[in-house]
């Protein structure tokens, strides 16, 4: 089967890196953490910017490092993202974009059409990178890194150096990345809300360790791991647009095991769209909620409690249908309503996100 | 009143050294720099040191050692009268080797700040665009260094130009030879000839100047990546 498979040790002053991993050869894998869990670290050591002593690594059956062996990075057929565009100053847009090509083999000057039109920035070929905008900038980077036919790609926190509006300009981009390349991406980075919109697989990192890798939905949900998402705790759900309801502007999403409704923002029906539900959105009650402002209401069953970060909330995981939702409450609501594992609930969604 | 022959030879002389010391220099001096400014090694400060030495160091002192090295009975003459090339000490070739050792802070320490400027990111930008180190070398970092290798160039030039008692150590005095303007500005004043001595002193007090003013005026533009 396709995957990487990596092995890293790193003892820095201050700082060690003790990683085993293997992940999926396809797909956006999150490498999530605090500053510090060495998640950029590990990226750096995959692309071999950094060497790990005695590491093992290998990407899609190809091995890159091996006891002594280690390919230098320039022969490995990486395409990087850095978290500044840092791109050459003393060339044009097309001059960044053409470094690599040509030194990439079996490419093609063709090859430049598709992240040229992926990243839309056929109107920026001939300027300097001073006369770009700092989200332009990255957008070249990407396809930068795109154009040199990469076999994976690595994204280091592509959009950390970026304001909001800057964010929301690049991210369209991301998702659409995730469709149309079937190469595996990593991408590091501290956002939930970007792990929840672009990553189909999370590994979560602190001080140098993992401590969990495994699907999105179902790493989400686990309630052992003290993932320090604080107020975004929540899952991400698969669903597909059923409805819409155009005099109230709102779109049915419906999800194995039910579904919800959001405010409609243009997504046909028909599509399939991720569908990001907070716990603190989440709410239970034992018997039928009567008039509510709360619309969203679920049948659901009881599947795990544990404890949130402040020692007066709990998380409680409810199953509905083969998907689980997750609820912040308080200890107390917990004990009066007699919470117990397996029991019957109703649950009520007050929003939620949806991304295309 | 006009330049003499011995004046006109006297520039061509030292236009001439400084040129070859120039380019002697930029094929030198910007391995070292590039050493200095991206090694971690323990012996990067030595070497700097050693590589600033002219700096501080009176020129006769420089030139005395050079002197003896480049002698009949120095390493450096041993081995070119092994070559078959005879002694260096008064001759050009012997004036250009010493000017390297003399001039060579005036290269190195402009690029090595040019190239530490750079920083690591550009080069591993280049290596994940599968640029070997030393097509990044020449496709990243010597563009993004041309200020510094400009900087350093012209200071060379000027410092090499501005030299007097390394020549005087090593050259003496050959007309054609080694006579280059500083050391015949000298002779100028020695034989009380002022009005001539003037008229060099003025040209190079002017092209110093120049240069110096060219420098200093010249600003390039800070660069966003």
């Amino acid at each position: 089967m396709a995957n990487i498979q990596a092995r890293f040790q790193l003892d820095w002053p201050g700082f060690t890196l003790d990683i085993d991993l293997a992940l999926p050869g396809r797909g956006v894998t999150a490498l999530f953490g605090p500053s510090g869990s060495g998640k950029t670290t590990l990226l750096r050591c995959v692309a071999g910017l950094e060497r790990a002593p005695q590491g093992f690594l290998s990407v899609n059956g190809e091995i890159w490092q091996k006891d002594n062996y280690w390919l230098p990075t320039h022969q490995r057929p990486l395409g990087y993202v850095f978290q500044e565009a840092s791109l050459f100053p003393h060339l044009s847009v097309m001059g960044n974009l053409c470094y690599g090509m040509k030194r990439s083999a079996n490419v093609q000057a063709s090859a430049l059409d598709k992240p040229i039109e992926l990243l839309g920035i056929g109107h920026l070929l001939d300027r300097k990178p001073d006369r770009l905008s700092g989200g332009e900038r990255q957008r070249v980077g990407i396809a930068r890194a795109l154009a040199v036919n990469p076999r994976i790609l690595l994204m280091d926190e592509p959009l950390a150096a970026l304001d909001i509006k800057r964010k929301q300009e690049i991210l369209p981009y991301l998702e659409h990345l995730h469709d149309a390349l079937d190469i595996p991406i990593l991408y590091v980075s501290h956002s939930p809300d970007e792990v929840a919109r672009l990553a189909d697989h999370l590994v979560v990192l602190e001080g140098g360790r993992m401590l969990a890798n495994g699907p999105l939905a179902e790493t989400l949900a686990r309630l052992d791991l003290p993932i320090r998402l604080g107020e975004d705790v929540g899952t991400v759900l698969d669903a597909k647009v059923g409805a819409i309801d155009s005099d109230w502007h709102l779109a049915r999403v419906d999800f194995l095991g039910g579904s919800l409704w959001a405010r409609e923002h243009g997504i046909p029906i028909g599509r399939h769209v991720r569908v990001r539900v907070l716990a603190r959105d989440v709410s239970l009650a034992q018997q039928a909620p009567g008039q509510s402002s709360i619309q969203n209401v679920l049948r659901g069953r009881v599947d795990a409690i544990g404890n949130d970060g402040h020692p007066g909330l709990a998380l409680v995981r409810v199953r509905v249908g083969d998907s689980m939702l997750l609820a912040r409450l308080t200890k107390r609501a917990v004990a009066e309503l007699g919470i117990t594992l397996g029991q019957e609930l109703w649950v009520q969604v007050k929003s939620v996100a949806l991304m295309e | 009143m006009a330049l003499t022959d011995g004046d006109l030879q006297a520039i061509w002389l030292t236009v001439r050294l400084a040129g070859i010391v120039t380019v002697i220099l930029l094929l030198v001096g910007t391995p070292i720099a590039w050493w200095l400014a991206r090694t971690k090694a323990w012996w990067k400060g030595p070497v700097g040191a050693v590589v600033a030495l002219p700096l501080v160091l009176p020129p006769s002192v420089l030139g005395f050692y050079l002197l003896l090295a480049m002698g009949p009975d120095g390493p450096v003459g041993h081995l070119t009268q092994t070559l078959g090339i005879g002694l260096l000490p008064f001759t050009f070739w012997g004036l250009v080797t010493a000017s390297v050792f003399y001039s060579l802070p005036f290269m190195v320490q402009p690029l090595q700040t040019a190239f530490e400027a750079i920083g690591d990111r550009p080069l591993e930008v280049a290596a994940t665009l599968r640029a070997s180190p030393l097509d990044a070398f020449f496709t990243v970092a010597v563009p993004l260094a041309l200020p510094g290798f400009l900087t350093a160039s012209i200071l060379t030039f000027a410092h090499t130009v501005g030299e007097f008692g390394v020549v005087l150590m090593i050259g003496g005095n050959l007309p054609g030879e080694t006579r280059v303007a500083s050391v015949q500005i000298y002779d100028h004043v020695e034989a009380l000839e002022y009005a001539q001595a003037h008229q060099l002193a003025a040209m190079m007090l002017v092209f110093s100047f120049l240069v110096l003013l060219g420098l200093y005026a010249w600003r390039p533009n800070p660069k966003k990546g």
